[in-house]
């Protein structure tokens, strides 16, 4: 079917870009939500959309699947604009909410065959493409029950394969994962990664791990803001500023620091509060060499016991706060984020 | 093509969600008790007159008594009364439910437009309503079948359509009601007061009045029912209520597509 909207087929790279979001603001009546944030989504990436709660990630997911009007700016979604061809941008979305929007009254079967209708699965696809659904997400035994039956878990596999019935190109998941427990979270998890490469996926949370599991790529966001985008691994990297040890050795205190500040690279030693023969110690080291060898050797050849030796890189989680907490430092021209960038 | 299919999609939908729940089954059951109950007072009544008339007759008076004057259309009449009370128990979930579900967010986001999904609702209710008239009227079934002389069935037509459009203008301006709150009670009591306030209009109609009064009174509800009722079929009639149907849905679909900027 060829519809006028093709017309608004604009994007450079097609081929490439599935997602372009320009300067998009969002404002609800005085408070801003989303402010002049950019970024670009390639084809069958996933992508992490990380902020604390209230920071515009919602407002932002609804505004690519065209719930919401942006205020200024563009979005683009396998190059159709969202405000000039939501149908198109539509017929290519798939997106579980925040809630997953969900009628107990039907059978999970039922109400996967009037989500594939809207979608305009043709009718006859739409058995195949539902059996498909339902095995992605593993719902075979529960086809045929009411959805207001269903435990929290399955209702969001049903969200789930709600958002994928039509085959959608790109998938845009709000939270996906919360309110789910422990091994539900792991095989929602499985399911996204199983999902990335062949669409490209676009997923919220505020739950750190998740990102660095699932995600090829992490978009920080705060208080409506871009703060950080990169991916999980290069973010440590560059968050890491100098590496830190953790060293455990028996021996006088005062003793066993001495030794280990003489050691070159060693930037400095703090030995941590604590009672009993063993001291434990946080060092900073130069980034770069490796000095974990020479650590070694000098505590053991000054006759104490080294009982532990281990490298801490700084977890998503610890960039997070950084990122969240400096951030108001920037204004206050504090060593910021900017500098990270 | 597609715009079709949307709709029909919705009409489904909400159709499972009528039978799926008591809504659809109590507005049947009260509907068609209701037009049973009337249409036996009136039935009994008229048995009662004629036979008084039949003696007149002997006397060598009166015109014979219509069924079609007599029975179906002051049961068609009271109807409309009950429709009045049945229709906000139609439309007042339409999109309240969907807005506490948050299942407008699922059908916002699919390839469908607004005036689909209120032009869905709309029939969808508009479905049920006309099935609960249908039944009403099998009662007729009685009277076709042992009345001596059978009531001409266009009046009937048209008094069904009556009806239809009647209780369709209701509809129309009850799914509007629904799309201004998320508490289906709320938008029921608000919708009842509405038609409430459009069937009073018909009261200005006063003989000794000025042209205001005469302005008021077209624009209530009832108005426009007497004439179809006895078989008249004024385009000015069919005008009237078509234009009210399209005005309640103009103004739910402005509503549903306002929200969206608003939110």
């Amino acid at each position: 079917m060829k519809s006028p909207a093709a017309l608004f087929c604009v994007s450079e790279d097609p081929k490439n870009t599935m997602i372009e979001v320009e300067n998009l603001t969002k404002r609800y009546g005085r408070t801003t939500a989303v402010d002049g944030i950019s970024f670009r989504v390639h084809k069958g990436e996933i992508l992490g959309f990380l902020g604390p709660n209230g920071a515009g990630k919602t407002t932002t997911m609804r505004v690519l699947t065209c719930y919401l009007p942006p205020t200024e700016g563009t979005a683009r979604v396998a190059g159709y604009d969202v405000f000039e061809a939501p149908l198109e941008v539509k017929r290519r979305v798939g997106y579980l909410p925040e809630t997953p929007p969900l009628y107990p009254d039907m059978e999970v079967v039922e109400y996967l065959d009037f989500c594939a209708k809207i979608k305009g699965v043709p009718a006859p696809l739409r058995g195949a493409r539902i059996d498909e659904a339902v095995g992605k997400v593993r719902l075979g035994d529960e086809r045929r029950k009411l959805i207001g039956r269903l435990s929290k878990g399955f209702r969001q596999r049903v969200g789930l394969a709600q958002a994928i019935i039509h085959n959608p190109d790109v998938l845009i998941l709000d939270e996906p994962t919360a309110g789910l427990d422990p091994k539900q979270i792991i095989e929602t998890r499985e399911l996204i990664k199983g999902l990335g490469g062949e669409h490209t996926v676009v997923l919220s949370t505020h739950i750190l791990p998740e990102v660095s599991m699932t995600c090829g790529r992490v978009v920080i966001i705060n208080r409506g803001r871009v703060v950080a985008e990169d991916t999980p691994a290069n973010l440590t990297q560059r968050l890491k500023g100098a590496a830190a040890l953790k060293l455990e050795v028996r021996g006088p205190r005062e003793a066993v620091l001495d030794t280990v500040r003489a050691v070159p690279g060693v930037l400095s030693a703090r030995a941590l509060p604590g009672e009993g023969a063993a001291v434990e110690l946080e060092v900073d080291v130069e980034q770069g060499g490796d000095v974990r060898a020479d650590l070694a050797r000098a505590v053991v050849r000054g006759g104490y016991d080294l009982l532990e030796l281990q490298r801490m890189g700084m977890s998503l989680e610890e960039i997070f706060l950084h990122l969240t907490t400096t951030d108001a430092a920037v204004a206050e021209g504090a060593p910021s984020v900017e500098a990270v960038h | 093509m597609s715009a079709a299919r949307n709709v029909a999609a919705i009409v489904q939908k909400e159709w499972r969600h009528y039978f799926g729940s008591p809504i659809a089954w109590v507005a049947l059951f009260v509907w068609t008790m209701l037009f049973g109950i009337f249409f036996y007072f009136a039935f009994s009544f008229f048995v009662q007159r004629s036979a008084m008339s039949a003696q007149h007759m002997e006397m060598g008076g009166g015109p014979a008594m219509s069924l079609n004057d007599w029975v179906i259309a002051p049961v068609l009449q009271n109807m409309s009364v009950v429709a009045l009370f049945i229709v906000p128990m139609l439309t007042m979930r339409l999109f309240a439910e969907e807005k506490r579900q948050g299942t407008i967010e699922l059908l916002a986001t699919s390839p469908l437009t607004d005036l689909q999904i209120v032009l869905g609702k709309f029939l969808a209710a508009c479905g049920l309503y006309a099935l609960m008239i249908v039944a009403g009227l099998a009662n007729l079934a009685l009277v076709w079948h042992y009345a001596t002389v059978n009531p001409e069935w266009k009046p009937v037509l048209t008094g069904a359509l009556a009806l239809l459009l009647f209780g369709g203008s209701f509809i129309a301006m009850g799914l509007f009601v629904s799309t201004l709150t998320r508490n289906q009670i709320v938008a029921a009591i608000l919708s009842f007061c509405l038609f409430l306030g459009m069937w009073t209009l018909g009261w200005a109609d006063d003989p000794m009045g000025g042209p205001a009064g005469k302005v008021v009174a077209y624009l209530g509800a009832t108005t426009h029912l007497e004439q179809m009722l006895k078989g008249v079929l004024a385009l000015k009639d069919l005008v009237f209520y078509l234009s009210l149907i399209t005005f309640g849905l103009f103004l739910a679909h402005q509503s549903v597509e306002s929200q969206r900027w608003r939110a």
